[in-house]
């Protein structure tokens, strides 16, 4: 209960100071960005974090599935220790050299959110899928279950939450991405942050900087309480028995 | 030495977990606090060293009251064991059984001599395991070096809870042995819980038996056994009191000078005539020592000149501390049906042979048509 | 391209190690911060009764997490501009790695000592050890490896933030990226980018071994002995 308070609060402060802030109209000679302005910032941030989730997801899940195959296992340590490693990589190195490489803009933030976006996925899902107890499968084979039913019915499922919280790390780190990808022309709420840095402007930063902030607040929480209702009740009490011994 | 006056406890939510306990351990007596699940015997062994707060009445211990010690000192002169023992992962095992003697800022040099000789005690070479980690030791390993931290500082009483609970029933029949030759030497004056009434009988002077807090039953193992004092003791005790009554016995009670003994270089002949002349079909060879060898049958004599070919090794022997009731098991494995009673060294103290259980059994069976009860 | 930025390096290696340098000088102060006060916090809430606080505690450290450094620093410099304190440069940079670098230690220093084995705590109570001492000789040491581990992350983590902190004047090896984005300089871009996940990666490596260094013999699993 304690928790959905302080949650709520510290959404309702971001985006208060947000309003306050738009509605300054100015400050000394510099004109804020009016609401339409920030709306649009926002939606177009959201684009570019949807379209990189959408895409990382799409690929990121089917290569975590498959480099748990057994046909797989000699490639698979190479896949997760790359993600691994390239998790260590900062953000801002990776959006520089996306930007470096492919030119700037939309595009090249969209590509490499992506690309580090689907990391965190890829990981993820490969160790949801390898967390699924032997027996299990073996109990599930010994019933006459096909490939495909183990794979979509048992696995897939009892990997679930783990590939969540994998899609959840990568949707709000990308938040943060996007906003940097602001530098590179790709729009969105990075934009005004960065605006309002370089002609010193606290205000307009904020303009920017608590959206973002509370984008990726508010992104967090979705995404954990989808975890938590598609978790099936059964895993909920056998992780909350572990947890107390 | 230990005093518990009307001892009580009740937790906050109301449940009385001890009520009114009130008895007396003697210095240098095993104390067994016996009962069911909840019955407030392991609440009340930890009051003795202020683990857990009294509600109401007094403790002493060594004739002074406990609440007018510092809790701290109080438990660095008492030795504690618990059943998951509790070891310091991240410690050697000298480490951990010097902890207390450290605690008490016993010079450095003197840590590892100690737990040398508390390893020597219970069984376990130091050479071998005084620089090992917990986490290398097996679970026998690891309740003996619990054991032994509780000597740590040679304290004058010992709580134990459960000690030997968490090992299989082998392992511990072992430590128990041991234990209680560990306890004919040092002598301490202990409380040790448990639920097993095997283990209470086989290891207690007296036995203080416990139901939902209150004090049932405090007297030795006979008088438990013999005179119950009502249903739920009986109950409890089992209904295959004369068995348990095995165990009030060790072989050394009841073994026999071995008839016949022989070493190898006697003559075939000499020892079939000496079969003859007691009436008996088996004997035991001994090497010069009186180490123990192996069994002789008259059938095979004439099969050999050569006693030690002719010998059948023993399947099983035993010492002399073994209760009764194992012995018995044990015997059923024997290569010939008798029993050896060997020392650590292997000599021969003694035999074991169905006849003297027989009459001990006859014995009983009559003494309880008699007096109703288990011989003391 | 790739070329101009291998120039690049070997023209002013000097300047690439100042940037290295100022880097690590601000990761360095602001996770000795976020440690010391990480590891404070960390037993005080793991203390007990302290259960409702811990949740609490932990679950704002959370939060902060999840907002990104770009926007963190934008309040910052909102906040610290409103307090006339220094609004850009290393104030802001070091107080935000701070706050990013507390979570990991807070929640892995209450993880790790609320896991230690009951059974242990007993038998050192029940030995005669006062409450600090079960602290100081059992809890913490068995606790090092994991609060290692969150250390490392935290450390980790905030190279990266800190490479974003350039921006706002905190020098460090985010600078040649934001100068190279700025005056389409793609050599500067790269030597900047390469730099700091190299740094990054050897980073990581080391804190990798230090938590095997610093993990007390007796936690590393060893084989069994015969009885």
């Amino acid at each position: 209960m304690r928790k959905y308070v302080i949650l709520g609060g510290l959404i309702a402060l971001l985006l208060g100071i947000t309003i306050w802030m738009t509605g300054l109209e100015s400050v000394g000679i510099f004109k804020m960005a009016p609401a339409t302005k920030v709306l649009k910032a926002t939606a177009r941030h959201l684009q570019i974090v949807g379209a990189a989730e959408a895409l990382a997801i799409a690929i990121g899940i089917p290569i975590g599935f498959f480099s748990t195959r057994k046909a797989m296992r000699f490639v698979s340590p190479v896949l997760i220790g790359t993600a691994n490693v390239g998790q260590t990589i900062p953000t801002l190195a990776f959006i520089g050299i996306a930007g470096a490489v492919l030119g700037m803009g939309y595009k090249a933030a969209v590509i490499a959110l992506f690309i580090y976006g689907m990391l965190p996925i890829i990981r993820n899902t490969y160790a949801g899928i390898r967390s699924v107890d032997p027996s299990v499968i073996e109990a599930a084979r010994g019933m006459g279950m096909s490939k495909m039913q183990i794979t979509t019915r048992i696995e897939l499922r009892l990997a679930m939450p783990v590939i969540l919280a994998g899609i959840r790390t990568s949707t709000v780190v990308n938040v943060g991405t996007a906003a940097v990808a602001g530098m590179i022309g790709a729009g969105g709420l990075g934009e005004l942050i960065v605006t309002g840095i370089a002609v010193r402007v606290t205000q307009i930063i904020l303009q920017g900087a608590a959206p973002t902030a509370a984008l990726a607040i508010i992104l967090d929480a979705a995404i954990g309480g989808i975890e938590n209702v598609i978790t099936p009740r059964g895993l909920k009490i056998l992780k909350a028995a572990q947890w107390q011994q | 030495m230990i005093k518990l006056e009307n001892v009580t406890k009740v937790y906050q939510d109301g449940t009385k977990a001890v009520k009114d306990l009130s008895l007396e351990i003697e210095k240098g007596e095993f104390c067994i606090f016996l009962g069911p699940s909840g019955c407030g015997k392991t609440t009340s062994m930890k009051m003795i060293n202020r683990l857990i707060p009294l509600t109401s009445g007094k403790i002493f211990v060594d004739g002074v009251d406990v609440m007018k010690l510092d809790p701290n000192e109080l438990r660095r002169g008492i030795g504690y064991a618990i059943q998951n023992i509790g070891l310091f992962p991240h410690l050697t095992v000298m480490e951990n059984i010097a902890t207390v003697p450290m605690l008490q800022k016993w010079p450095k040099k003197k840590w590892r001599t100690r737990a040398a000789e508390l390893l020597h005690l219970v069984g376990m070479d130091p050479g071998t395991f005084l620089d090992r980690y917990p986490s290398e030791l097996s679970g026998g390993q690891q309740q003996r070096v619990g054991v032994a931290r509780c000597l740590g500082a040679d304290p004058p009483i010992l709580l134990m809870d459960e000690p030997f609970g968490a090992i299989d029933p082998i392992t511990r029949a072992k430590l128990q042995d041991e234990f209680l030759k560990i306890q004919s030497k040092i002598k301490k004056t202990i409380a040790f819980v448990t639920h097993d009434i095997n283990e209470a009988i086989k290891m207690g002077d007296r036995i203080a038996l416990l139901r939902q807090g209150e004090l049932i039953q405090y007297s030795d193992p006979a008088t438990l056994l013999n005179e119950p004092k009502n249903e739920f003791v009986r109950n409890f005790v089992g209904a295959d009191r004369v068995l348990k009554g095995m165990r009030l016995y060790r072989a050394r009670d009841v073994m026999q000078e071995p008839p016949l003994m022989f070493t190898e270089d006697e003559n075939p002949s000499t020892v079939g005539e000496q079969m003859r002349q007691n009436m008996l079909n088996w004997a035991m060879l001994v090497d010069k020592k009186k180490r123990f060898l192996g069994w002789i049958t008259y059938a095979d004599l004439e099969k050999s000149a050569s006693l030690r070919e002719i010998m059948v090794e023993p399947a099983v022997t035993t010492s002399p501390e073994t209760p009764l009731n194992e012995a018995i098991s044990l015997m059923l494995n024997s290569a010939i049906g008798n029993l050896s009673v060997v020392d650590d060294e292997g000599h021969l103290l003694g035999v074991l042979t169905f006849e003297i259980i027989r009459n001990i059994l006859s014995q009983e069976s009559d003494d309880k048509k008699s007096d109703g009860g288990v011989k003391k | 391209m790739w070329v101009q930025a291998y120039e690049y390096l070997l023209r002013h290696p000097d300047k690439i190690l100042e940037w290295t340098l100022q880097h690590l000088y601000i990761i360095l102060v602001a996770n000795a911060c976020a440690v010391v006060i990480g590891i404070l916090v960390g037993i005080y809430i793991s203390g007990k009764g302290r259960e409702q606080l811990a949740d609490t505690v932990i679950y704002m450290a959370s939060i902060m997490m999840t907002i990104p450094s770009l926007a963190l620093y934008g309040i910052l410099m909102g906040i610290l501009g409103a307090l006339t304190l220094p609004s850009i440069g290393f104030l802001p940079v070091v107080i935000a790695l701070t706050l990013y670098g507390l979570l990991p230690i807070i929640r892995n220093t209450y993880t790790a000592i609320r896991e230690v084995d009951p059974a242990i705590i007993e038998a050192g109570r029940g030995m005669g050890m006062s409450e600090s001492q079960i602290l100081f000789k059992l809890k913490l040491p068995l606790a090092v490896p994991v609060i290692m581990a969150g250390l490392r992350q935290a450390i980790v983590m905030n190279i990266g933030i800190a490479a974003i902190g350039s921006y706002i004047g905190a020098g460090g090896l985010g600078q040649p990226i934001f100068r190279g984005i700025a005056n389409y300089r793609v050599d500067l871009i790269l030597v900047g980018a390469v730099f700091v996940s190299l740094l990054a990666i050897i980073v990581d490596i080391i804190m990798a071994r230090v938590e095997r260094l610093t993990t007390p013999k007796g936690l590393k699993v060893r084989g069994k002995t015969n009885d």
